[in-house]
């Protein structure tokens, strides 16, 4: 099977999409960005190909006479054991690496050492359960997932047996470094594919086989374009990067045809931007120098009021009476919050009130780049904010009338799938790598 | 993607007779100026746009001008370090970047770009035009050398044209205040014929400089209008304007783009010969200094050749048909005030590039934001949009400053410019699919 | 007769503040209805009044669109490091604010001022933009004559669009209500000086901003009321705050939260460049001889000294310290808006000219529509502290 990829390298997740000739989506891959850029890079992109494997492992079910639903139960239990299985060969490594910093240490490296083995043997003792059926993880990323309870775990120790908890912690910190900046930590699909059908008495009688034939298919990659913001380089050839800006403009236009204007609130930057019936960009303003208003300023906001950013959004449509909130300056964050709690006001006012006033800079930016035109797509971290669309829903409304708003669940990948349909484009064009 | 750039060959590291012309005359200059103190010359500090170089030459008055002294500084990577020690005097963040170059070049030493020390000013000749923060500016310097300091206010043509009440007024100031005082700090009384004389050299170098800018209607483009230009405007917007020397200056360098024009090249880059134009630009805003071959570099890289430049009207708009005019020397002197492209109002500027996205067939336009620049900064939003929308050729909008190092994100405007540069691509492509 | 002052002194209070948070400014529309005469709407500084109201023209000051203006549209024509006063009069041209206004005079402040003209002449091609272009000379046959001819200009063009033509008789009539108006806000500033409990800066803040945007008339006797009644309110006892001159705010203005957190944080604002426009000419125009001479030379010799104004022949600060001693400041603060540079480029000049005196400063920043004072708060709190502890007197 031959497919072209999109690879989009953003500041705190690394997109992959893959497309088929047709330009199909075949799948999709994220993970979080690290220090080496080709690492981050090959790891989206395995993690894409996986997903492109696993849909096709479903396709393949349902030809071999499994029932959808059925096969979609089969897909989803196969794919939490595989999963449990790259976890697995994370840890392995992970252990490596802590063992290895631990041996190092000058002082209380014995004890050390022992907790380190205590932790570990409870990590490995927890992965089925992390990927049991119906289990809700904190995060699908190995860096936050074992981060988080290998650090609890820490916490428990450092009580139990009086070693510093800092020194556990900072073991961590450099260990995972060597697993997030190392490409097979994460194993290899076959070994875990057939690892999570071997011996599993859930498994269908036709998976086996379905597997064992996905797995051998050759995928065959016929042009890639990279993109995305970075001081450094990308590691792709010049001809095959795409500025963020076009991929993200075809991206939203792939996923909604009648998109005209695309707004992107991502972690640092926003972005709004025009495209024809084509998907082509025909302007665009950038707001990259200031994070105002975009994700990272609600990162601040939920660390301050000790929430998930998840729940922010949730929390601010339940306000009444909203907060007149003038300024989004990450700088004053803290203390504008601060000080609006203090003078009594509600969480949910405050933040129905900060919500607005990411919109309304966003709002700025689309005027500049020439007002928001049917269809208006959303994309970004923050269009998953219910209290974000609805204040965009309403000014949108108030300012430009009538406006089919458009909102995908899969918006963040919108840069990926752009790169992907430029590089094939780009293949077609007989150009696949060259410009 | 990327244009061809023909390195540098032996023959070609010879650079060109212009270029060595002015490397001389601006040395020669700076001798002089650092020597003043010893041989009894006098300087007169003055600004750009409104320059009176040719009555301070009149008087025999050496012209200083803290702009170019700040933007050499940025080239020189020195800057930052003024820019700190005069924040440390209590100048605010907000503000123009020149001026506080400027001090901290002043508090440093007030060594010039050829590291010799630049002379006080025996005259703060403050050509109030088209800035609000060269008021500011002078008396600044005023308190730091408590020498005379002569105000000329030239009024702002916010209607689009020049009145005879803001001429008169010009006039007037010229006799009632400037020429007193020149005469005062030069000890001669003001001699209209040597004007003349001056404003009819002017006049000669100004036809060969428009014909070089004018030359970019020429497709390929033989020069770069923004980057390139920047240089060839040196002379006629500083010191040499009314010399000889500015004369053969330009009519060498008419000569050069002329054989270059008949060979078919392409512009001088820092890299060479550029020979592949994909992108003909028309660029509204000042320059970056600090960065500025970086910032050129990325430009070129991408094939892109700047056709027009606004900035490079700042210290006189020649190209819509002004000349110096030595048959009324004062009249012509206000004129030339007036028209600078900071004295323009914001309906004219959008004009003038609409104008030049049509006369010199350009692709689109950049607008280059200057943080610290609100003469040019305020309203280019607007510019942006009505300029778009009377062309139908799409700007391009980046961030930066004059020489603030830390506002100049290589990373920003790269990423900004490709984006631009391969939406102007993938329309002219049609967007197939 | 105490209590009633008190209560009498809310309801006008109550009244200015209804004015000066109207954006619909009814009271132009009112007086349109009334009179059916134009209004032509004016930004900071230096605008001459007198002539629009001798032409039956009622002049309108725009000082921003305070702290309660969302500004949706404005953001687009402005750079995040341009002031705010710019995108909020945008704002307020674009929502309908101001469409009861038949042009607007945009007098030379600064350069973001000078290019919002041009814009506003495209954004409103029916009304009347003129960009009033101040002298930066002063001398009577060549700044001033230059000044007249604008001035007959402006007028010539009010004319022709239907206000009065330019009689001497009326002018003279208008500049009698201005320096009135003026002497009453003289007052006022020095009743402040002497007592400054009576006169809280923010109350007067809020007079002066309601006050631009109504006749002369009922500014004059809004002024005068306000004054007898203060004087006559008992309950307005003396604190012990510390005296301070604040600078820098002349075009932009602060949000009126952050005047109240000064005087909470425990100042007495004895002096300040609030609302320019009514203390831009410091004397009384004389009214004998020609009243348009008059004006252009009261301007010329009598005008304020800004920091959008060459002082040529003085010495940079002295008009500050004068202020500071009138008033009996003990500190000065200067008070200046984000990105404004005639206020921020003149700071170091005027730093140093007020420690030369001797006289012990502060300086902050702040955009009008601001909602957060409490850095302020804590540094105004230190600087009045310091003053009260360590003050000689």
């Amino acid at each position: 099977m031959r497919y072209t990829v999109g690879i989009d390298l953003g500041s705190t997740t690394t997109k992959a999409v893959v497309l088929d000739e047709h330009g199909g989506v075949m799948g999709r891959g994220i993970t979080n960005s690290r220090s080496n850029y080709d690492t981050a890079c090959q790891i989206a992109l395995g993690e894409a190909l996986t997903n492109a494997r696993f849909s096709l492992i479903a396709s393949e079910l349902a030809r071999a006479g499994v029932r959808p639903d059925a096969a979609a139960r089969q897909v989803s239990a196969l794919e939490r054991r595989f999963r449990a299985e790259q976890y697995r060969s994370q840890l392995r490594v992970l252990a490596i690496e802590l063992r290895r910093f631990s041996g190092r240490l000058l002082t209380m490296s014995r004890e050390i050492a022992a907790s380190v083995e205590l932790i570990l043997a409870e990590m490995e003792n927890e992965v089925d359960g992390l990927y049991a059926e119906g289990a809700r993880r904190k995060s699908d990323f190995f860096r936050d997932l074992a981060g988080s309870r290998y650090l609890q775990l820490a916490e428990e120790q450092a009580r139990a047996e009086g070693v510093a908890f800092d020194t556990l912690a900072s073991l961590f910190d450099k260990a995972i470094l060597d697993v997030e900046n190392s490409s097979d930590a994460a194993g290899r699909f076959e070994d875990h594919a057939r690892a999570a059908v071997r011996g599993w008495d859930g498994a269908a009688a036709a998976l086996p086989a379905v597997v064992e034939r996905i797995v051998s298919l050759e995928l065959e990659q016929i042009g890639s374009v990279g993109t995305g913001y970075g001081r450094q380089r990308l590691p792709f050839p010049e001809g095959q990067i795409r500025s963020e800006i076009l991929c993200h403009g075809l991206g939203a236009h792939a996923l909604f045809p009648g998109t005209r204007t695309v707004l992107d609130i991502g972690g640092q930057d926003t972005k709004a931007i025009q495209v024809d019936d084509m998907g082509i960009v025909t302007s665009f303003q950038m707001n990259d120098r200031c994070a105002a208003g975009c994700g990272r300023y609600l990162g601040y906001i939920a660390d301050e009021m000790s929430l998930g950013l998840h729940e922010l959004g949730p929390l601010a449509c339940a306000s009444t009476a909203p907060v007149r909130i003038n300024s989004t300056c990450t700088v004053f964050a803290g203390a504008e919050l601060r000080e609006r709690l203090s003078l009594g006001e509600k969480r949910e006012d405050i933040l129905a009130g900060l919500h607005r006033a990411i919109i309304l800079r966003a709002m700025s930016l689309l005027a500049r780049s020439g007002g928001v035109k049917s269809e208006f797509t959303f994309t970004g971290g923050v269009a998953k904010n219910p209290a974000a669309v609805g204040a965009l829903r309403k000014l949108v409304g108030e300012h430009y009338g009538e406006v089919t708003l458009n909102i995908s669940d899969d918006s963040i990948f919108t840069g990926a799938l752009g790169a992907a349909l430029f590089a094939l484009r780009d293949a077609g064009r007989g150009r696949a790598g060259a410009q | 993607m990327s244009a061809r750039v023909k390195p540098a060959a032996a023959s070609e590291a010879i650079k060109d007779a212009s270029q060595i012309r002015q490397k001389e005359m601006i040395a020669r200059h700076f001798d002089r100026l650092a020597a003043a103190p010893r041989t009894g010359e006098r300087c007169a500090y003055t600004f750009v746009p409104g320059n009176l170089t040719e009555l301070l030459l009149s008087f025999d008055l050496l012209p200083v001008l803290p702009e170019i002294n700040s933007l050499q500084s940025a080239m020189r990577g020195k800057s930052a370090e003024y820019i700190s020690i005069a924040e440390k005097l209590g100048h605010s963040e907000d503000v123009c970047t020149y001026v506080k170059s400027d001090i901290g070049m002043l508090k440093s030493g007030n060594i010039g770009p050829t590291g010799q020390r630049l002379p006080n000013p025996d005259i703060l000749l403050l050509s109030y035009t088209g800035c609000f923060t060269f008021m500011k500016w002078f008396e600044l310097l005023r308190e730091e050398y408590h020498c005379p300091v002569v105000m000329l206010h030239v009024p702002y043509q916010a209607d689009g044209h020049i009145t005879e009440s803001m001429r008169s007024y010009v006039v007037e100031q010229l006799q009632t205040q400037v020429i007193p005082q020149l005469e005062r700090v030069s000890g001669k009384a003001y001699d209209e014929d040597r004007l003349r004389e001056c404003l009819t050299l002017s006049a000669r170098a100004e036809d060969d400089l428009v014909w070089v800018l004018q030359s970019a209607k020429q497709i390929p483009s033989p020069i770069d209008a923004y980057f390139g230009a920047v240089y060839y405007v040196g002379p006629i917007f500083s010191s040499f304007r009314g010399t000889e020397d500015a004369v053969a200056y330009y009519k060498e360098l008419r000569a050069e783009i002329e054989q270059r024009v008949r060979l078919g090249k392409g512009p001088v880059t820092p890299d060479g010969d550029m020979d592949n134009e994909r992108f003909r630009i028309v660029v509204e805003g000042p320059p970056n200094w600090t960065s500025f071959r970086q910032f050129w570099k990325m430009f070129s890289d991408l094939g892109a050749v700047s056709v027009a430049s606004t900035y490079t009207k700042v210290g006189g708009v020649y190209d819509m048909g002004f000349r110096h005019d030595p048959s009324r020397p004062l009249e012509t002197l206000a004129d030339y005030c007036l028209g600078c492209y900071t004295n323009l109002n914001l309906p004219t500027r959008i004009d003038l590039l609409t104008r030049y996205l049509d006369e010199y067939t350009a692709d689109g336009f950049l607008i280059n934001s200057i943080k610290s620049c609100n003469s040019f900064s305020a309203g280019q939003l607007h510019i942006l949009r009505e300029v778009e929308n009377r062309s139908g050729k799409p700007g391009g909008f980046i961030e930066s400053d004059l020489v603030d190092p830390r506002y100049f994100s290589a990373a920003n405007i790269r990423n900004r410019l490709e984006s631009y540069f391969q939406m102007l691509d993938q329309r002219r492509a049609g967007g197939a699919a | 007769m105490s209590g009633g002052a008190h209560v009498a002194l809310g309801e006008l209070l109550a009244g200015a503040e209804r004015v000066y948070r109207d954006y619909s400014l009814q009271t132009v529309v009112e007086w349109k209805a009334r009179t059916g005469g134009l209004a032509i709407g004016y930004m900071p500084i230096y605008v001459p009044r007198e002539l629009l109201h001798a032409q039956g023209v009622l002049p309108v000051g725009l000082m921003g669109g305070r702290d309660d203006l969302e500004i949706i549209k404005g953001d687009a024509y402005y750079q995040s490091y341009i002031c705010h006063i710019p995108r909020s009069t945008i704002e307020l041209g674009l929502n309908g604010s101001l469409d009861c206004l038949d042009g607007m005079l945009f007098p030379a402040i600064c350069d973001v001022i000078r290019n919002l003209s041009g814009m506003w002449s495209m954004l409103f091609p029916g009304r009347y933009v003129r960009y009033l272009d101040v002298p930066q000379n002063f001398d009577r046959g060549v700044g001033g004559a230059f000044y007249m001819r604008e001035l007959r200009e402006i007028a010539r063009d009010l004319e022709g669009r239907g206000a009065l033509a330019l009689d001497a008789d009326k002018l003279r009539d208008a500049i009698g209500a201005f320096n009135e108006n003026r002497r009453l806000v003289r007052g006022l500033y020095e009743l402040r000086w002497r007592q400054p409990w009576k006169v809280p800066t923010h109350e007067l803040y809020v007079l002066l901003r309601a006050g631009i945007v109504m006749p002369v008339e009922e500014s004059t006797a809004m002024l005068a009321q306000y004054e007898a009644l203060a004087r006559a309110d008992e309950t307005r006892q003396p604190l012990d705050q510390a005296r301070v001159a604040l600078t820098g705010s002349f075009c932009e203005q602060p949000p009126l939260g952050l005047i109240r957190t000064l005087e909470r944080a425990g100042c007495y604002i004895v002096d300040d460049d609030f609302v320019q426009i009514h203390r831009y000419i410091l004397h009384d125009i004389p009214l004998d001889g020609d009243p348009l001479d008059n004006l252009v030379t009261a301007y010329l010799e009598d005008g304020v000294a800004s920091p959008t104004r060459y002082i040529g022949d003085g010495v940079k600060g002295e008009a500050l310290l004068q202020r500071a001693r009138e008033s009996g400041a003990e500190g000065v603060l200067f008070c200046a808006p984000s990105f404004c540079d005639p206020a921020l480029l003149d700071q170091p000049m005027l730093m140093r000219a007020v420690e030369r005196a001797g006289i012990t400063w502060t300086a902050f920043k702040y955009s009008e529509n601001g909602g957060q004072f409490q850095v302020i708060r804590e540094q105004a709190g230190t600087f009045a502290d310091s003053i009260k502890l360590w003050s000689g007197a």
